[in-house]
């Protein structure tokens, strides 16, 4: 008996092998995902997750409620008197332009991307409630006569809007803070929650 | 790589390695056009001023790349000493400079702004002339700064009455 049984093990043991060799999963078995679609995120999560950057100071700062840009991670009042003006750039002969070009500057800290300047004073942010924002977001009345697909490539392709990842450094050559939630992530929740059909979560 | 432009009148070409080096470097160190000062370096002070395209801009901020193609000018290009412009000469006649380091600035952004406002108010003088001063002339220059909206006034023929 013993006899048989160690003449059928390794015949067994080599079965086993063939077996394993033949079903195991290749790469091409699997469907390929890029990282931010691999959570498939609720209405709800995408909203959330755009919410989570578009409170943050990188936007506020200059959605303020008031006519006064806002600076920095603290979000003080723009330094040197700086206002709104009547074009949301500066004024005559002071105006955005005089200190903030198309890119940031390395040398002096000032930040800078293309079509720098402040959010209208209806799209006012500071202040409001994630689910105000989003109202007032989507509202032609407030937010400069948008469509929802033009709202989406302002949130998604938008150069100044996109500049919040690559703020650059502060006078003081320090970084300043990103958003919670990275480029690709927030892009991937803003489509998810437009092509929900841009729910507005109730209180 | 090279970076043309024209500069109180003259067009020049200057080599730089660092296309982001401040057109103020290149105004000062390369150009010898000394006029122009260095305060903060941070846009802030604004002694840095000068015109790109006739806007006022800070220099120390503003990456000589973006002056490809550009008209600059400097306090040196502003006016001569035969003829100085109507922002130098109220200076003069106010007797506005203290130690003077920061007052080719203020010229220039005057000189901007009474471009965009021929004859500003107080409150426009404020919202636009923001550069800062040590020496505290800020009194002595909102009177030049009148001044030079008068004596600008002044140069421009009136309208005859036909046209």
């Amino acid at each position: 008996m013993k006899t048989k049984l160690a003449l059928l093990f390794p015949l067994f043991l080599g079965a086993v092998i063939i077996s394993a060799t033949t079903n195991t999963p290749t790469t091409s078995n699997y469907m390929e995902v890029s990282p931010s679609e691999d959570m498939e995120l609720t209405s709800e999560e995408a909203f959330d997750k755009m919410m989570d950057v578009l409170t943050h100071q990188r936007c506020v700062n200059c959605h303020p409620s008031d006519n006064i840009p806002k600076q920095g991670d603290d979000s003080h009042p723009h330094y040197f008197g700086i206002e709104r003006g009547e074009e949301n750039l500066g004024y005559q002969a002071t105006n955005c332009a005089t200190c903030h070009q198309a890119e940031n500057n390395p040398y002096s800290g000032v930040p800078g991307a293309p079509e720098w300047s402040l959010a209208p004073h209806t799209m006012r942010w500071e202040g409001l409630s994630r689910i105000e924002i989003a109202e007032s977001m989507m509202d032609p009345e407030r937010n400069g006569g948008r469509t929802p697909e033009e709202t989406l490539h302002h949130l998604t392709e938008h150069e100044l809007v996109l500049w919040a990842w690559k703020p650059g450094v502060d006078a003081n050559g320090q970084s300043q803070e990103l958003p919670p939630v990275s480029k690709e992530d927030y892009i991937a929740a803003v489509k998810k929650w437009f092509e929900a059909g841009h729910v507005i979560p109730t209180e | 790589m090279n970076i043309t432009f024209h500069i109180n009148g003259s067009s020049q070409t200057v080599a730089i390695a660092d296309e982001n080096t401040p057109l103020l470097w290149v105004v000062r160190d390369l150009l010898n056009l000394k006029g122009t000062k260095f305060g903060c370096g941070k846009a802030a002070c604004g002694a840095c001023t000068l015109h790109v395209d006739g806007e006022a801009v800070r220099s120390c901020s503003y990456a000589i790349k973006f002056a490809e193609g550009k008209h600059v000018t400097t306090i040196e290009g502003l006016g001569t000493k035969e003829s100085p412009h109507p922002v130098q000469q109220a200076w003069i006649a106010e007797i506005v400079p203290q130690c003077g380091y920061c007052q080719p600035g203020f010229m220039m952004a005057t000189a901007a702004l009474l471009e965009k406002i021929p004859n500003p108010t107080d409150e426009d003088i404020d919202r636009n002339i923001i550069n800062v001063c040590r020496c505290a002339t800020y009194y002595r220059m909102r009177k030049a700064i009148h001044r030079a909206a008068e004596l600008n006034a002044a140069n421009v023929e009136p309208e005859s009455e036909n046209s």
